[in-house]
């Protein structure tokens, strides 16, 4: 102590001192109060309200890819299901026609069936008609002739020999 | 006369804290040029280092006032 | 980050061109008022022919200069002296005792006893003591030691000097100023900074991001209010310091008093928040052999000082810092003076303006460095020590 009160530049003046204390002291506790508290808790809250920004633009991205995938989801279905209904449609179509062209084959060929029987009928008719007509026809050929060979008895005799005689035979 | 003494160790002292504080800023250069990103820290060790470095020669100054 | 270093330097760069104007305004002023007086100064010592008076005279001038003082004096001398009186408050053996410093400052050579209150008493060299009961042979009632100190007693001097008085113009100032942007805070929740809020919440940042959290860790909002506070306080004074006249130009952060009471105030706070470890650490520090620690308790006796040195420590730093760029700068100016040659300014006012300048970035390095001491030592106090690696 006997040294520092050599030079007045190094020993505290206890004036000063006790108004420093005083003033600091004063000083700290109004802006502790005051200043330092609603600034640094602006500061925080500040701080806070950008993450909280920065968080939420963060899940409103994610969000939109979200949402964005979804769509493109939605529409690759939509595109399959597209694509599906085309297919179906197309082989029904195929179903149809080829049903139709089967149906109209099978008519045709009942129809020319029909047609073939018809004709068949219709001949075997015509044919029975002339067979009448031929037999009646070569009946009365026949009668003709027969009534022509059986004029003289004699030639009726040889024939009913004859015909004995195959009798015998059978 | 012990004034010009008390200064001729203030000198001194600063001479040492000079050669400190020279190797702390080389260092801290070097530290930075090396690991540029790590510069904000080497700057902060780097000046509370030259500050305790600068103490000694400030304790110098103040014993060449308390002599005089 | 990167936007924040740009809004920074380009803040600086405002406050250094406006402060450059300034000084080099202010300087030449005080320049030529400096040259007036070393005119009379010079031809009061031709009269007398004594160089070595002279250097003395200007040595203690500088010292004067960076002194406290019981007025604010602005320029001239004796008859002619343009200064501010501020109030004595002395606490003598008769109570409190009140008058202006220009009542009773025509003698400074305790020569003449004036009466207070019915106390009697002398100024000597702007202080005032008790006088001795005998008048001595160089006419003075003040016995003075081979140091030229005054061995008289004297009274509990509590005056408004002008250290006091700017000390309470910068916690006005800071009152303001951290008041006002309070309120723009509240006003503005949430909103982008603006105006004078948006000038100083970068160094608020600073002091919470890169000093508080850093050596604190978690625990930092305690010690903020406390940081921010002695940061602020540290460095308005150290920037009031530099302005040349009225409100500014006291060597306040140079000034023991002042850092001795910032000094306690952490040295307080360090010792009333130390935990466990930290004593532990302090009174059987780990990881030290023990023949250190017993019978003669080396170590503790190192470490126990060190819990006064690192005040002290920064008590000095701040006070030594500061105290050397006043200095540095008057030696600057007196150079004129002391070389007899306006011309001499032609260097010494650009180097005082280039010193001026460090001054500045000395001013705001010393309030980082004492307050991120302060948080260090806080720090070291609260640390919570899990592992023994850390040594």
């Amino acid at each position: 102590m006997i040294v520092l009160s050599v030079n007045p530049l190094v020993s505290p003046d206890p004036g000063l001192f006790i108004w420093a204390v005083v003033a600091f002291g004063i000083l700290f506790v109004l802006l502790r109060a005051f200043a330092w508290k609603p600034i640094l808790a602006a500061l925080t809250e500040r701080e806070q309200s950008i993450e909280d920004a920065l968080a939420r633009a963060e899940a409103a991205k994610e969000e939109m890819a979200r949402l964005t995938g979804e769509n493109e989801a939605l529409l690759k279905e939509a595109r399959i299901e597209r694509d599906n209904i085309l297919r179906e449609a197309k082989k029904m179509k195929d179903q149809i026609v080829s049903d139709a062209k089967e149906t109209a084959a099978k008519e045709g060929a009942r129809m020319i069936e029909k047609a073939r029987v018809e004709i068949d009928s219709q001949t075997a008719i015509a044919l029975a008609l002339v067979k009448d007509q031929v037999a009646s026809l070569s009946i009365e050929i026949a009668e003709k002739i027969l009534q022509k060979q059986f004029e003289d008895k004699g030639k009726q005799d040889a024939l009913v020999a004859d015909l004995l005689k195959q009798v015998k035979l059978n | 006369m012990t004034g010009s003494i008390a200064g001729i160790g203030a000198g001194l002292a600063a001479i040492g804290a000079g050669i400190g504080i020279g190797q702390i800023g080389g260092k801290a250069m070097e530290g930075m040029a090396r690991q540029p990103e790590a510069a904000n820290k080497i700057q902060t060790a780097m000046l509370i280092a030259a500050a305790f470095v600068e103490a000694v020669a400030l304790f110098a100054v103040v014993v060449a006032f308390l002599t005089k | 980050m990167n936007n924040k270093r740009h809004f920074t330097s380009k803040f600086f760069r405002a406050i250094a061109l406006f402060t450059l104007f300034f000084i080099l305004a202010l300087n030449n002023a005080k320049a030529i008022d400096t040259l007036k007086d070393a005119k009379t100064t010079v031809s009061d010592t031709a009269k007398a022919g004594i160089k070595a008076e002279k250097e003395e005279d200007i040595s203690a001038t500088i010292l004067h200069h960076i002194g406290d003082s019981h007025e604010w004096h602005f320029w001239g001398e004796g008859e002619n002296k343009v200064a501010i009186p501020l109030p004595v408050i002395l606490y003598t053996k008769n109570g409190f005792v009140t008058f202006l410093s220009n009542k009773h400052d025509a003698d400074q050579h305790g020569d003449s006893i004036f009466t207070v209150k019915g106390q009697s008493m002398v100024n000597f060299e702007g202080k005032y003591y008790y006088p001795s009961a005998t008048k001595y042979a160089d006419g003075s009632y003040v016995k003075v030691d081979e140091n030229n100190i005054p061995i008289n007693d004297k009274p509990l001097d509590v005056s408004i000097t002008k250290n006091v008085l700017a000390l309470f113009i910068s916690v006005a100032l800071l009152l303001i100023i951290f008041l006002n942007i309070a309120a723009t805070y509240k006003k503005r929740t949430g909103k982008a900074p603006k105006g004078m809020q948006s000038a100083l919440e970068p160094f608020i940042l600073f002091v919470r991001d890169d000093i508080a959290i850093p050596q604190l860790g978690h625990k930092y909002a305690k010690y903020m209010p406390y940081l921010l506070t002695v940061f602020f306080f540290v460095w308005i004074n150290n920037l009031l310091g530099l302005i040349p006249i009225f409100p500014g130009g006291t060597n306040l952060t140079g000034n023991i008093a002042i850092t001795c009471m910032l000094a306690l105030c952490t040295f307080f706070i360090t010792t009333f928040s130390g935990n466990k470890s930290y004593w532990k650490h302090i009174f059987n520090t780990p990881g030290v052999p023990w023949w250190l620690k017993f019978p003669v308790p080396l170590m503790p006796l190192v470490e126990f000082i060190g819990i006064f040195t690192k005040p002290i420590a920064l008590m000095i730093r701040l006070f030594a810092n500061i105290t050397a760029g006043h200095i540095l700068i008057l030696s600057l100016i007196s150079l004129i003076i002391i070389l007899k040659s306006v011309y001499v300014s032609a260097f010494a006012i650009p180097f005082v303006l280039f010193i001026s300048l460090i001054e500045l970035l000395v001013g705001f390095l010393q309030a980082f460095i004492f307050t991120i001491l302060s948080a260090l030592f806080i720090g070291m106090a609260i640390e919570e020590h899990h592992a023994e690696e850390h040594h």
